[in-house]
């Protein structure tokens, strides 16, 4: 399908491995090479058109009053047609990047520079892996949100699925724009529609804070990003990806990080990726602006599980990927990525466990897997940040969706001491399956999850990476953290004695409370998910010897890819560095590249498939059922009481601490909020009594002038005439008075 | 020389023979006269028909002077001047006479302290 002939892609070139060696040669090559990617077939704009067309339609069904299921079924098909088209754009890609151009955008030229950013698109094995899922998935949740939806039939309805186009129309935009101000473009787009998502229940004033506070820390992210753009387009004059990533400074720099000559690299160079790092951050809900994503759970969940766990919050992993060549020439991104990661999975983490609320805990976990793809991406291994990000969002969006049916079916119901035994009710079988699939998923047991897999990527990663096998550990202790909030909520709600109180949306007291079940949209989709999740262990065996399975060689054939010279680069540049300092003293704390002797993959296999079955266990005596039908050393018999609640008490404050998220939105409140606050009402009162003052003052003259004259027009037309004449004459008595006296002189 | 007539020449021409006894304060002093009497009559009086002639007696004074000062000057720019001040005043009075009856068509009486309420 693909009739062009594509002209040898610089990156292409580099990656074959010849360039590893040549240094200023291939540089001028890449030069001369640099403008001429190929042109790919204009089809491909139908990804980004298509979603674009069904907002128009939901919005054109709003204004004519549409109170049937048309906006998801027109959505669903949108998102469909364009998974078909993401789907032959794999099938029939050969290797070699290409872009599309819909149309000239920003072209300013001044001087020898131009700023070019053209609404085009840049098509790698990158762009169709981040697409294959994002596509995907919109259309499963799609087809899930018809029916969750169902109470809001009419104009909301509408609005829901307009915005929900709308969204993968913008994450089409970021994937696949062929620049960084499209990037941005995209980037804002998923902002506002996540902002208009979460406010979708505009009427609770809950929902409302989170969308704005969502909106407002996403703002401290973009900022960041801002700046990376600007500071890109300063330093090197383009933002295009294919001119950018064959630059020959930036090949130069990369040339000096291989051998860890990071003073010869501008501190303004290095200055670019710790600014993409910090809307990475944001966008992504990493350390410290992480608070956003627990809060953004008010909206309704299909949003939860499509932009808040699959699809929008990695796009800062698909930034860091696709600019990875940018972050290698830093000194300390890499290593504060691969921390701030590490100390997020913890402490999300370790927040996860101490929720009631079951979508809060999955929102807690979902910043704890973000966590281990920074982690990944940090430790080198883009492979397996990549991985996990598309492991995670199949087995989450079905955890999400999973919640999403209980809370669907049990009038909003959430926590997690009010339900139990879901599983066992009538129609709920598919719901505890599915549930079952994702939580093992998350949970990473070993070999029967494809979350084990990519996890595992991350984690041999630590230890192969020399001076990183602390954070390892820290992973570690984390995975078993993960496999006991879980596994928490699985024993607490889907299995045990039976027992449901409905939640706030039921307001019906004349009849009694029935939970009622999903229907075939919403059980299609949950198998679909598990399916998939189940399926995508075998891409972990898929080209397993020459690269990391599917997503290895997907990654490698990239910008984003390790085997390339730019990340055996920084790879060369770690191992002397840590050296370096091996010298001065201890750095290692394990042999690199080893853990307990064994080699580091099979090494983590085992570690962290015991810890995985541990925390499970570890669940499942605390929470689990009592009784056959749990395991068999559960103690549970009621929904509220386990073994937990003492053991509880046995830690003091620290339970309540961390059900409080360890009071992180009160310390922002104390340090960052409040002196803004007051910082504000400051320059309010500022602005009201001086400068509204001085205008107002302005204004109260006159009026002051015209209440002192206004008796003077006194309605008697007399009145005035007596005035005039006496005015003249005493005028002309004045001239009479100045002439005698002139004519005296 | 004979042929070549000045404007002044014109004008006593047109007027061959003043009267002696008549002089320039005499005109004047009628036409103070008029305007006094006009300005007295817009003061004291409250129908507004009247004030309006009132209003006439007092531009006719006007009128009356600048012919005068036209006469002594021997020029033509005085009662050229009148004539256009006789046009507006024509215009002017088929104006103030439409509004005085509008006013009276409110109020049903001339009394110009009928619309006192005008008042700042």
């Amino acid at each position: 399908m693909i009739n062009t002939t594509f002209l040898t892609n610089t990156l292409a070139m580099l990656q074959d491995g010849h360039a590893v060696d040549t240094h200023a040669p291939a540089v001028s090559h890449a030069v001369s090479q640099a403008s001429e990617v190929g042109t790919g077939p204009k089809w491909i704009l139908l990804i980004i058109g298509l979603p674009m067309l069904t907002t128009l339609l939901c919005g054109l069904y709003a204004m004519l009053g549409n109170k049937t299921k048309l906006p998801a079924w027109t959505t669903v098909a949108g998102a469909g047609i364009a998974f078909i088209a993401t789907l032959v754009m794999y099938m029939s890609f050969d290797g070699t990047p290409y872009t599309v151009h819909a149309f000239d955008w920003i072209q300013i030229h001044f001087g020898e520079k131009s700023m070019v950013a053209n609404f085009s698109f840049y098509i790698d094995t990158l762009t169709i892996y981040w697409m294959l899922f994002v596509t995907g998935l919109a259309t499963l949740i799609a087809l899930y949100a018809s029916e969750y939806m169902s109470h809001d039939l009419g104009t909301s309805y509408c609005r829901f699925f307009g915005a929900f186009g709308l969204f993968v129309f913008s994450m089409a935009c970021l994937v696949m724009g062929d620049n960084l101000l499209m990037l941005y473009l995209g980037w804002e787009g998923v902002g506002l529609c996540s902002y208009l998502l979460i406010g979708y229940f505009y009427k609770k004033p809950e929902a409302v804070a989170a969308a704005k506070k969502a909106f407002i820390v996403n703002r401290i992210g973009d900022l960041g990003l801002a700046l990376g753009v600007y500071l890109t387009f300063v330093h090197f004059g383009t933002l295009e990806y294919a001119v950018l990533f064959s630059d020959p400074t930036l090949l130069g720099y990369i040339e000096s990080a291989k051998v860890g000559n990071f003073e010869a690299i501008p501190a303004i160079a290095q200055w670019i990726p710790l600014l993409f790092m910090v809307g990475a951050f944001g966008k992504s809900a990493q350390f410290p602006l992480y608070v956003w994503l627990p809060d953004a759970m008010e909206g309704p969940t299909p949003v939860s599980a499509l932009i808040h766990a699959a699809t929008m919050v990695t796009a800062g992993v698909y930034l860091i990927a696709r600019t990875y060549p940018v972050f290698l020439t830093s000194e300390h991104a890499l290593p504060i990525v691969a921390w701030v990661g590490t100390i997020t999975a913890l402490l999300s983490a370790t927040i996860a466990m101490a929720q009631f609320d079951i979508k809060r805990i999955m929102a807690y976990s979902t910043v704890s897997q973000l966590g281990y793809m920074f982690a990944g991406l940090g430790l080198l291994t883009t492979t397996g940040a990549a991985f996990h990000v598309l492991t995670h969002a199949f087995f989450k969006a079905l955890l999400f969706l999973a919640c999403g049916a209980v809370m669907h079916g049990f009038a909003g119901q959430l926590d997690l001491r009010k339900l139990s035994g879901v599983a066992w009710m009538k129609g709920w079988g598919i719901v505890g399956v599915t549930m079952l699939v994702g939580c093992m998923n998350l949970a990473g047991l070993p070999y029967i999850t494809s979350g084990f897999y990519s996890k595992d990527m991350i984690l041999a990663e630590a230890f192969i990476t020399p001076g990183y096998a602390m954070i390892g550990w820290i992973l570690v202790f984390t995975a078993i953290l993960t496999a006991y909030y879980t596994f928490r909520v699985y024993f607490r709600v889907f299995v045990g004695p039976e027992h449901a109180e409905p939640g706030d949306e039921h307001h019906d007291d004349d009849h009694e409370f029935h939970p009622h079940p999903p229907g075939w949209a919403i059980n299609t989709v949950l198998i679909t998910l598990a399916c998939a999740s189940m399926l995508a262990i075998s891409l972990a065996y898929i080209d397993k010897a020459e690269h990391h399975g599917w997503a290895g060689s997907m990654i490698s054939q990239s910008t984003a890819s390790f085997h390339s010279p730019y990340a055996e680069a920084a790879h060369h540049a770690h191992i002397e560095h840590t050296e370096m300092h091996a010298v001065d003293g201890p750095v290692g704390h394990a042999a690199p590249g080893t853990v307990f002797g064994m080699d580091a993959h099979t090494g983590m296999i085992i570690v962290s498939g015991l810890g995985a079955i541990f925390g499970v266990l570890v669940a499942a005596f605390f929470h689990g059922p009592k009784g056959w039908q749990g395991l068999f050393l559960g103690g549970r018999t009621e929904a509220a009481k386990c073994r937990m609640d003492s053991v509880a008490k046995r830690f003091g404050p620290i339970p309540k601490m961390a059900e409080n998220k360890w009071y992180v939105d009160e310390i922002y409140m104390a340090i960052l909020v409040t002196p803004l606050r007051i910082i504000s009402h400051i320059f309010h009162w500022i602005d009201k009594l001086l400068i509204d003052g001085l205008v107002n003052l302005f204004g109260f003259l006159p009026r002051l002038l015209a209440w002192i004259l206004k008796p003077s027009q006194s309605g008697v037309l007399q009145g005035y005439a007596v005035s005039m004449a006496g005015g003249v004459t005493i005028l002309l008595l004045v001239v009479f008075v100045i002439i005698l006296q002139g004519g005296a002189a | 020389m004979d042929h070549l007539l000045h404007s002044t020449q014109l004008a006593q021409l047109a007027f061959p023979e003043a009267v002696p006894a008549v002089t320039m304060a005499h005109y004047l002093f009628v036409s103070a006269a008029m305007f006094v009497m006009g300005l007295i009559g817009f003061l004291t009086r409250r129908n507004m028909i009247v004030m309006f002639l009132c209003t006439e007696l007092m531009f006719q004074a006007a009128g009356l002077a600048l012919i005068a000062f036209g006469r002594h000057h021997l020029g033509a720019d005085g009662q050229t001047f009148v004539i256009f001040v006789l046009c507006v005043a024509a215009a002017e009075a088929a104006m103030a006479l439409a509004l005085v009856v509008l006013l009276f068509r409110h109020k049903e009486t001339l009394s110009a302290q009928a619309w006192k309420e005008l008042n700042g």
